[in-house]
């Protein structure tokens, strides 16, 4: 039995007040079904990291247009990690180059849209991840 | 039942309050298995309802009233709800963005849920969320309703006080006449008490109240601005008062019991549900009865009649 509805944190971390964005992406992933909390805007990585532990989503997304995701990412990784919830997919998205992508990738991220992602991708993407995480997690 | 899961939610660990609010929120065997477990440790938590209108405030007054409370010294649980897309099946639980701020403040636990087809302004697994807080030791539970009209009352019946929140320049006089949502509140709020209006909402309401004679607890009126953190103050001290009259007056342990009764009757009614689609999508000779009755060909009330019967009969109930 039980209710597999996805639920998905999007929020926007930092000195970033343009939210559009982020709006649209939780928007669309209602669209696709799934349970969007929506954060807002200026949020630091410990609200962030306490939302998605209190609230037990599957999935972090941060928006970021401000430059600052080689610090954000980063902090929220290690966040994760000393509240114990770094079995939780983190992703997001931004004006963030291709080679910081990798980067990031390797530091745990689980993936990362930069401009022109169309939101089926994003959409698909999230799923995918959810699902091979939840058989993970069982295994 | 893992029971170092056990040992961690009686030393207060919030990562484990997390994980069982999700399992109760998706009705898992793991939830229930906890409910069980925990039940009669339970009946000390203040349950709070907070209803009223899309847009009246409430999520700003919930947040203002928990940084309050927790100054305070109180342990506070807050369960949000908002509305379930009857489209997509998803949600956007837009009401937490209201009290982020709290996330910081480790007495204030916050829990999203959306309403996933229940129409009575709760989502169906609201008593089981605020049996768990309540076990978990939460000395005040904050119910946010969905956006209400007139008639989304459930709220009442797993709160101990209900405040209803509303807004200045919403209708005459015989708006606060009518049965419904204005019935069952033990507090009225006017928010946003700063514009036009907002003194003639108050008398409106004075004078319905003023009108039941037979009250024994007045329902007091209060203007707020939450915004401002105007009045909040005032209607702490009223939701304090309103506790010690149910105390008083036996009315606390009352409502428990009929809370209890409540929820036996809804786990027989969804248990009965279960069985009664589980024998219709076993059956396909009334799979194509429901084609049927979906095509106008047979009438629904004869169609249902005969498809209990069968379930009577199948089940040697007389």
């Amino acid at each position: 039995m039980g209710n597999e509805t996805i639920k998905v944190l999007i929020a926007k971390a930092g000195l970033d007040g343009h939210d559009r964005g982020a709006k649209v992406i939780a928007r669309t992933l209602m669209d696709a079904g799934m349970e969007v909390i929506y954060g807002g805007l200026r949020q630091s990585p410990e609200q962030i990291v306490e939302t998605a532990l209190q609230e037990d989503v599957d999935v972090i997304g941060i928006s970021l247009l401000s430059g600052a995701h080689m610090k954000v990412f980063p902090r929220i990784l290690e966040l994760m990690k000393e509240k114990g919830i770094e079995d939780k997919i983190l992703t997001g998205g931004g004006t963030i180059l291709p080679e910081e992508i990798e980067e990031l990738k390797q530091l745990g991220v689980d993936d990362l849209f930069g401009p022109d992602t169309s939101l089926d991708d994003i959409t698909t993407k999230i799923q995918q991840l959810v699902y091979s995480n939840r058989k993970n997690v069982k295994a | 039942m893992d029971q170092s899961l056990l040992t961690r939610f009686q030393q207060k660990d919030p990562l484990v309050l997390g994980k069982l609010l999700r399992e109760v929120e998706n009705q898992t065997s793991l939830g229930y298995e906890f409910l069980k477990l925990c039940t009669t440790k339970t009946g000390n938590s203040h349950v709070i309802g907070i209803t009223g209108p899309p847009g009246a405030g409430k999520s700003t007054l919930v947040g203002e009233l928990c940084k309050k409370w927790s100054e305070m010294g109180y342990s506070i649980g807050v369960v949000l709800i908002d509305p379930t897309s009857p489209f997509s099946g998803g949600a956007l639980l837009g009401d937490r963005i209201r009290m982020m701020e709290l996330a910081k403040n480790s007495g204030v636990f916050i829990k999203s849920l959306a309403t996933r087809g229940s129409l009575g302004g709760l989502a169906a697994s609201t008593a089981d969320i605020v049996q768990i807080y309540d076990a978990f030791g939460k000395d005040i539970i904050v119910i946010e309703t969905v956006g209400v009209g007139q008639v989304e009352f459930d709220v009442m019946n797993i709160s101990d006080t209900v405040v209803l929140i509303n807004v200045p320049g919403l209708g005459d006089s015989i708006q606060t006449l009518k049965g419904g949502i204005m019935e069952i509140a033990d507090l009225y709020v006017i928010n946003q008490a700063d514009r036009p209006g907002a003194d003639e909402s108050v008398r409106d309401l004075n004078m319905m109240i003023r009108e039941k004679k037979q009250l024994t607890w007045k329902p007091p009126i209060l203007k707020t601005v939450a915004t401002n953190h105007e009045g909040i103050e005032e209607l702490i001290n009223e939701i304090e008062n309103h506790k010690a009259y149910l105390k008083t007056s036996n009315l606390w342990n009352k409502k428990r019991e009929e809370r209890n009764l409540k929820r036996f009757n809804t786990q027989i009614n969804q248990l009965f549900h279960q069985k009664i689609n589980e024998f219709i999508s076993t059956n396909n000779h009334i799979e194509n009865s429901i084609v049927r009755v979906k095509e106008g060909k047979e009438d629904p009330f004869t169609a249902a009649h005969q498809i209990f019967e069968g379930f009577l009969t199948d089940h040697n109930i007389k």
